[in-house]
């Protein structure tokens, strides 16, 4: 087993900033991330991706690069196809294709990010349904676009998938849209602070622009969204404006949101609580990403949703306090480091109000119809889970005992907040006390025989089985 | 014969090796992922799921839904965090019919 000073699990911009500043503050750092590349979701392939690729991404894409160089030409010690399994007290399991390995680490940062919020409609399980994230990841890694994509959902990254596609040249077929003027209406009330993160208004409206120059086909305030086909999908079924439609498609995007990606976080203990503006459990973390939980960190999305510039900036200060901590770099030169980075995270949370807002979650999917799917890897319905609710399950874990839903590979990640919030609704009770599926290591799938070459056979039997 | 693929690939430089997916050849871009690759050379299902044994293809293309799931040399493998590389034989992972599976 080996020791560092601080190990990282995500090599997002929250990742790769926060072991780039505790680097250069003397801090011995181990950067663990599951992808071939660093860069997390956001800058997916961001040093290899080819000119082509750059100029359809945009500028906000490319400047991930600079995040990539500062690891590269630090002394971090960055570990690519590195899957996390377990963290207990200070000790972190990963396997890699070379082996298995259990480091100790006097401080753990998790930067895990985010995940694309579930949207379960009727239809969402067929092949040629994916997530909008999903298919700008084909574009960033492999250079591969969807034709006469539909878009369905809301939110930001939905415009900006829509647009790359075009500047791609293959124009998606339409947008299917679920927020409405009454969601933008309570968004104008943020206006005020919304002004603070102009850059990001100016942005989405050149967006719209493009969009529109495009002619592309926006369907505003869509309702009734169900995807259609047998073996794959075939149509989009939707009511928007009085009419019906059904539209002809090979391919749906699905998006209407991004929520804390909380695995590790859950699985390391630490508290969550509902955030009903974002709509997401988030874990209880301090301004420096400083958790309950003595030596474990949270920075960048997994904290709660603040966008990749915000994120970068979270990195950065916990990499200033986690250097402190150990004693690398003293109070006064960590806040004189670290206040203006606060200061910046704060005019880059300022559009959050706004946005969350304006781009709610389709409400249709959050708690969806008994006959919508909601565990994808078990197979389970949204009625079972009201079932379930009518024999007294109060909570995710009675209910995963009942149903399943939650217990499959993906465990939980996507429709954890689908089962709490059905619950919630069937129970009358809140978020808060209905709870999440418990987690619990391994994290991911791993073997019994990687499990096994973990155990030092040298080692007094009590420490090798474990403890609770 | 082939599927046709619903997806454009803008880039064509990288050299083509032959993977098989499910007794089929394919000729993939080496060192591209795997999964996109299947997917823009027209294949749809990627794997039967446990219970009903219905076609899933990949969903998240970040290692999280676990859709992708597929058979190599026996092992199971997300796709989408693989590499294509020459003479890979990959299998779909197939509906289950014993343990909890059984039964339902």
């Amino acid at each position: 087993m080996h020791r560092v000073n601080l190990a990282i699990i995500g090599a997002g911009p929250a990742g790769m900033a926060a072991a780039a500043e505790a680097a250069k503050a003397g801090v011995r750092v181990l950067l663990l991330d599951e992808q071939a590349t660093l860069g997390g979701q956001i800058f997916r392939n961001v040093e290899v991706g080819s000119e082509l690729r750059g100029a359809v991404l945009g500028r906000d894409y490319r400047r991930g690069a600079l995040l990539t160089d500062a690891v590269a030409k630090s002394d971090v010690d960055y570990v690519a196809k590195a899957r996390v399994w377990s963290i207990e007290e200070n000790h972190v399991a990963y396997s890699t294709p070379d082996g298995e390995y259990l480091v100790e680490a006097d401080h753990v940062l998790l930067a895990t990010g985010a995940l694309e919020r579930a949207m379960p409609v009727p239809g969402w399980t067929l092949p040629g349904v994916m997530t909008a994230g999903a298919a700008q990841i084909m574009l960033k890694q492999s250079g591969i676009v969807a034709r006469e994509a539909v878009l369905v959902g809301s939110g930001p990254l939905l415009y900006l998938v829509a647009v790359q596609l075009v500047r791609a040249g293959f124009p998606p077929k339409a947008l299917v849209e679920t927020q409405t003027r009454s969601d933008m209406r309570r968004a104008m009330t943020h206006w005020r602070a919304a002004m603070r993160g102009w850059r990001y208004l100016q942005k989405g409206a050149a967006t719209l622009n493009e969009l529109r120059n495009a002619g592309v086909p926006r369907y505003v305030k869509s309702r009734n969204i169900a995807l259609l086909g047998s073996r794959r999908v075939d149509a989009v079924h939707f009511s928007c404006g009085g009419a019906i439609h059904e539209m002809a498609t090979d391919t749906v995007l699905l998006h209407h949101g991004v929520v804390p990606d909380v695995q590790a976080a859950r699985m390391a203990g630490i508290e969550h609580h509902w955030n009903a503006q974002q709509n997401a459990f988030v874990p209880k973390v301090d301004p420096w990403g400083r958790t309950e939980c003595d030596g474990v960190w949270i920075a960048g999305d997994g904290a709660g949703i603040g966008g990749a510039m915000s994120a970068e900036l979270s990195g950065r200060i916990t990499g200033l306090a986690v250097a402190h901590e150990l004693g690398s770099l003293p109070r006064a030169e960590r806040d004189r480091r670290a206040n203006p980075l606060i200061g910046q995270r704060n005019v880059e949370l300022s559009i959050r109000p706004f946005i969350d807002r304006a781009f709610p979650p389709y409400h249709e999917a959050l708690a969806p119809e008994d006959e919508v799917t909601v565990c994808r890897c078990e197979e389970v319905k949204a009625g079972q889970i009201r079932e379930a609710a009518e024999q007294g399950c109060l909570g995710p874990n009675q209910a995963k005992a009942f149903t399943r839903a939650g217990m499959g590979r993906c465990q939980g990640r996507y429709c954890g907040l689908s089962v709490s919030r059905i619950l919630a609704d069937a129970n009358n009770r809140s978020m808060d006390d209905t709870g999440y599926v418990r987690v619990r290591p391994p994290l991911k799938p791993v073997t019994l025989g990687q499990v096994a070459a973990l155990h030092d056979p040298n080692a007094p039997l009590e420490q090798a089985g474990g403890h609770d | 014969m082939k599927p046709v693929s619903r997806f454009e690939e803008l880039e064509s430089g990288a050299p083509r090796v032959p993977v098989r997916f499910g007794g089929q050849e394919y000729q993939l871009a080496e060192g591209s992922n795997l999964a996109a690759a299947l997917m823009a050379a027209g294949v749809d299902a990627f794997r039967q799921t446990s219970h009903r044994g219905v076609g899933r293809a990949p969903f998240c293309m970040m290692g999280a839904c676990f859709d992708c799931l597929v058979l190599v040399n026996g092992e199971t493998r997300q796709a989408c965090l693989m590499e294509v590389e020459t003479g890979l034989d990959v299998q779909p992972a197939r509906r289950m019919r014993e343990g909890p599976y059984a039964s339902r």
